[in-house]
């Protein structure tokens, strides 16, 4: 039941931050971070998966509601939230037993590094390809990939370095 | 069928994985398209109510700008009046204007901005004012500056904007003094620049030139201005293109005005009948 909570009060809060905070800096005219990817990597893992994909397909389209993108949040977060799994596989090497015990934050910096950077990276590739719309401009998607990412990244850094406890 | 519900168990993730991304590029596209994007946006009650409440905070910060900008329309309006009565002074024949067969053509609402966007491809902006003020869909939004762009979805208290800085956004605008037309267009690049396709060749344009509002369409009236000549490209373009300046700084918008033309439903009528 704590859990549930816990991940209500994530999902409203990283919404929030991300809509009329984040959205709004445009650093550089262009530049946002998008940290309600986050929510993917906070999220326990499970065996029953369908809460998780139900959950993260919201978040995405709250995002658009917010932001008056269609559907493009919620189809690259749900992306990133699927393959999720295969990079759990192939970054911390395990399987659906050790799920249950699995946190994130008590894993080895490099591979948490690893795992976040390729999860980020797929999906801000996703997301201004279909904001772009066209095939026209693929430098800006890649630039604008690349500085977002570095923006998000060490924003999620700070924060979960800000609000992890001392083990 | 055994092995339709083995299959069915195996991929069962995956199929629902699928079924929501189709649900998502739905959306996307149908956002896109100017008629149907009914229902992802942010002009609803919810989304609508909290930018609503963001604007009345972040309002205090630009106070001092916004009294800068009313002094400057009061200024200029009270200039545009004394130049009024003084013409009619002069003038030798005064136009007796029909009460009954007087009407105005346009209403302008005032309106606030309670989400602004420009750093994207297709931005939409969100203002204060719905159905029960009187917008409808496909009204032009300006401000005192120039133009900033046209509403497309409306509810009961919130409109979302189609800002000129949106890839589908087409407005009929003109050089002033003059009336060769081209319509104006976004390339996604520069939030301070946008482009004038399809004018003639024949006009004579040069660096510094205002561009206006044509009133060609029934939406916008015409002379609102838009901004200013910034770069030409010569020679033989399929679309001879033309860069334009804006007067209005996209990034930094509070008030603004919606403008309802009267004529609308004549003038389509008009039009209609010439097509069948």
């Amino acid at each position: 039941m704590n859990k549930i909570f816990y991940l209500v009060f994530l999902f409203i809060f990283l919404l929030l931050l991300q809509v009329l905070v984040l959205s709004n800096i445009n650093f550089l005219g262009y530049i946002n971070p998008y940290l309600y990817i986050s929510f993917v990597f906070f999220f326990p893992l499970k065996k029953n998966r369908f809460p998780f994909l139900i959950t993260t397909f919201f978040m995405g389209l709250s995002v658009d509601f917010f932001l008056d993108s269609g559907g493009i949040h919620a189809f690259s977060i749900l992306f990133i939230g699927y393959i999720r799994l295969f990079f759990v596989r192939l970054f911390f090497k395990k399987t659906e037993i050790d799920f249950l015990l699995f946190r994130l934050q008590s894993e080895p910096f490099g591979k948490i590094f690893n795992y976040v950077v390729s999860l980020t990276v797929i999906h801000h590739l996703i997301l201004f390809s279909f904001i772009n719309f066209s095939f026209d401009n693929i430098s800006d998607v890649l630039l604008n990939t690349l500085f977002s990412s570095i923006f998000t990244l060490t924003l999620y850094f700070i924060g979960s370095y800000i609000f992890t406890k001392e083990q | 069928m055994q092995q339709i519900v083995f299959f069915l168990h195996k991929y069962k993730y995956f199929l629902f994985f699928l079924f929501l991304e189709f649900i998502a590029i739905a959306l996307t596209f149908n956002n896109l398209n100017f008629h149907k994007s009914k229902f992802v946006n942010s002009a609803n009650f919810v989304t609508g109510g909290l930018y609503s409440k963001a604007t009345d905070v972040s309002e205090y910060l630009h106070l001092k700008d916004i009294n800068k900008e009313l002094l400057d329309e009061n200024t200029r309006l009270i200039n545009k009046l004394q130049q009024n009565t003084f013409m009619l002074d002069s003038t030798i024949e005064v136009e007796v204007i029909d009460s009954v067969l007087y009407h105005q053509k346009y209403i302008y609402i005032n309106a606030r901005i309670e989400k602004n966007e420009y750093s994207s491809q297709f931005n939409y902006l969100t203002i204060n004012k719905g159905i029960k003020e009187g917008v409808y869909s496909e009204m032009a939004v300006i401000n005192s500056k120039g133009i900033i762009g046209i509403t497309d979805n409306v509810n009961n208290n919130y409109a979302r904007v189609q800002s000129i800085l949106n890839k589908n956004s087409k407005i009929n605008a003109r050089v002033k003094n003059s009336n060769h037309f081209g319509s104006l267009e976004w390339d996604g690049k520069d939030y301070n620049i946008v482009q004038l396709i399809d004018i003639p060749r024949q006009a004579i344009l040069k660096i510094g030139d205002t561009i206006e509002t044509g009133g060609k369409s029934t939406i916008f009236p015409g002379g609102v201005p838009v901004g200013i000549i910034s770069k030409t490209y010569n020679g033989n373009t399929v679309n001879n293109r033309i860069d334009v300046q804006l007067f209005n700084d996209m990034s930094n918008l509070g008030f603004v005005y919606v403008v309802k033309n009267l004529h609308k439903q004549e003038i389509k009528s008009l039009e209609n009948t010439s097509n069948e």
